[in-house]
């Protein structure tokens, strides 16, 4: 393990029982997270990327325990964090917090503003009761809130502000990982830059380390030091922000990054878009081979027979892909 | 030059509200040419939509009217039409695709049987012959096996595979023009690449006018060769892609561009701090007031801007912006 990460997850499997194709009783299972490892620096951001359904969001609520995990290890600061059990538990849950992806659900609407950002304090009762509100005078100034409006119900709200009040429910009780769910999907386009400049501000304030969940590949670009692909489950690809979005290795990658519209008329004629037929196959049997074969432009014999493993190349690029060498080029 | 296929001019829609009579759209005018393909951007709540369902006759019906202007599709003003002879034109001249493909397919008719009933009803199809169509469209919106598809149910397909469903319903009646309301943004951007690529490939094929409506300047600079920025129930700048996209005139439309983080050919260390733009959308409220209503919001913000409306000013041959200081911008 790295010395200074944060967040160490080691063969992370989560998976779901599924009633469609058991016969006889037994049970057929979907292994939506299938056997990932990854690190998160400290004060560093990871973005995991993929499409619906690659099983970001469930390894994002694993690592929080908001799911169960079916097996493998996730060391916080050193501390197994899933083998904690209920008072060590929950003081625990105060060092990993989330922000949502809908600013609208995920507020209680009969709440006002400042009891929103309190609760956590009050559940954890970690903090005196007479300290609690200058931490929450303190978190309203700091995600650019007025402290008269911690008076106002979230409805009173429009949608940056709502999410500014679930980051600043989610940094009160101090965390050192904050996990953010598609942070700004729901919200328009002119306010996603005022709460992505807001994150990137109170990264740097308060030392936070960021798991990044998006399938905005801008957004990531943007936010990221390392980024994880995830397909059906697996990790594909992780690497450094500059390697993966300069040198994607991995044929999924380059057609995930090639199907971004863009703005920049040089990368829309220097990109040759790479197709990629029909859907994923069905989850809950998956094919022996690797996972991405059937869509795969390049696809050789031994993708369908084998499932490549995720290895490392030079400079912490890795990949899963048979097709890539040491060389570290892209079998496109 | 000949008469654009659509004219829209000084069109102005109504919306009644609690507060009063509000005008969701004002003093909007623009022209679509035959095979032409549009996009529309702005935030939520800009009017974009109320566009398309004015051009449409779809307004909520007692609460939005179409308080005066005209809408001439050729050489026809759907403003004085009938609701009868807008039936004929809706799904058969003009049609469109929305932005839920789960929400906007009847989850208990098969997909064949919704594809046909456009033809049916338009066309005059016989059953037999409506339900031959309907497999053979299900083929041209590539959806593998459509012998066996045309008999499934929304709920059986993925999301991307209902979209296509909703473009073969769309272009069923080959219409003349097509209006995307954010038709890919509930989907991957894989597959948002594949809709993008089938609409632009149908569109070569049948000489369909597209009228894209989407938040994605990226979208629209991968689809469209024109763009109209809509802010506040108003045009706020028009022009070809390129031009805009290279040198915006109108300070929101600048701001749209540089508030997302795009992904550029090559990427560096260096990370800007993203360009904000303060505040939201005014409410409906404030719309159709005497002065610029991107004024709240503008770095360059003058007297002139809070006192008076600006009118709309051209650059070049295409371009034209409604600002006062479009000319520093």
């Amino acid at each position: 393990m790295a010395e200074n990460a944060l967040l160490n997850v080691e063969n992370l499997t989560v998976r779901f029982a599924v009633k469609r194709g058991s016969s006889w009783g037994r049970k057929s299972y979907l292994y939506a997270v299938d056997d990932i490892s990854f690190q998160i620096k400290r004060g560093e951001t990871l973005a995991i990327v993929g499409e619906s359904g690659s099983g970001k969001s469930t390894t994002a609520l694993a690592v929080a325990r908001l799911v169960p995990a079916h097996s493998g290890k996730v060391e916080l600061d050193g501390e197994d964090f899933l083998a904690l059990e209920d008072e060590a538990l929950r003081q625990a849950r105060s060092k990993i917090q989330f922000i949502f992806q809908d600013p609208y659900s995920s507020l209680n609407p009969r709440l006002r503003a400042e009891a929103i950002v309190r609760e956590p304090l009050d559940s954890l009762k970690s903090v005196p009761e007479a300290d609690r509100q200058a931490i929450v005078d303190r978190l309203f100034k700091a995600v650019g809130l007025r402290k008269e409006q911690q008076r106002l119900f979230p409805h009173q709200f429009s949608g940056g502000q709502r999410q500014r009040i679930g980051i600043a429910r989610a940094l009160v009780t101090q965390p050192q990982l904050v996990i953010c769910d598609e942070p700004v999907s729901a919200l328009d386009v002119a306010v996603q830059a005022q709460i992505l400049n807001l994150l990137r501000e109170l990264q740097s304030e308060f030392g936070l380390t960021y798991l990044f969940i998006s399938h905005d590949l801008g957004v990531v670009q943007h936010m990221c030091d390392s980024i994880a692909v995830m397909y059906m489950g697996k990790i594909v690809e992780h690497a450094d922000r500059l390697s993966l979005f300069n040198n994607p290795l991995h044929p999924y990658t380059a057609a995930l990054l090639s199907a971004v519209p863009s703005v920049d008329k040089a990368r829309r004629e220097a990109t040759k878009r790479i197709l990629i037929p029909g859907d994923p196959p069905d989850p809950i049997n998956p094919p022996k081979g690797c996972r991405f074969a059937n869509r795969c432009p390049v696809a050789q014999a031994q993708c369908r027979d084998a499932e490549p493993p995720l290895r490392d190349l030079k400079g912490g690029h890795r990949v899963a892909c048979h097709l890539v060498g040491d060389d570290a080029v892209s079998p496109l | 030059m000949s008469e654009p296929l659509l004219k829209v001019e000084n069109l102005r829609i109504e919306l009644t509200t609690r507060d009063g009579i509000a005008p969701v759209i004002d003093n909007l005018s623009f022209e679509l040419n035959a095979g032409e393909n549009i996009s529309f951007v702005g935030e939520s709540g800009c009017g974009k939509s109320m566009t398309a369902l004015g051009i449409m006759g779809l307004l909520p019906e007692k609460i939005g009217r179409i308080a005066s202007g005209s809408i001439t599709f050729d050489g026809e003003d759907l403003t004085a039409a009938s609701e009868a002879r807008l039936k004929e034109i809706r799904g058969n001249d003009i049609s469109m695709i929305f932005q839920e493909p789960m929400t906007s397919l009847n989850p208990v008719y098969t997909v064949g049987e919704q594809i046909a009933e456009v033809l049916r009803r338009h066309q005059g199809l016989s059953a037999a012959q409506a339900w031959t169509k309907a497999i053979e469209l299900l083929d041209a919106v590539r959806i593998p096996n459509p012998q066996a598809r045309v008999s499934d149910y929304p709920f059986q397909m993925s999301g991307g595979q209902r979209q296509r469903v909703m473009i073969a319903i769309a272009l069923a009646c080959e219409p003349k023009i097509l209006i995307a309301d954010e038709p890919t943004t509930a989907l991957d951007v894989t597959v948002q690449a594949q809709i993008f690529d089938l609409l632009r490939d149908l569109q070569a094929e049948t000489g369909t006018a597209i009228m894209l409506i989407t938040h994605d300047m990226g979208a629209v600079a991968e689809m469209s060769e024109r763009m109209i920025v809509m802010y506040a129930g108003s045009k706020a700048e028009e022009g070809r892609v390129d031009e805009v996209i290279e040198h915006a005139r109108h300070p929101y439309t600048k701001g749209l561009i540089s508030c997302v983080p795009h992904i550029m050919q090559t990427l560096t260390e260096e990370r800007h701090k993203l360009t904000e733009i303060e505040g939201i959308v005014p409410s409906l409220r404030e719309f159709g007031r005497n002065n610029c209503l991107f004024a709240a919001r503008c770095e360059l913000v003058e007297d002139r801007c809070l006192s008076e409306r600006p009118p709309e000013n051209g650059f070049g041959k295409t371009q034209k912006a409604a600002c006062w200081r479009a000319e520093e911008v």
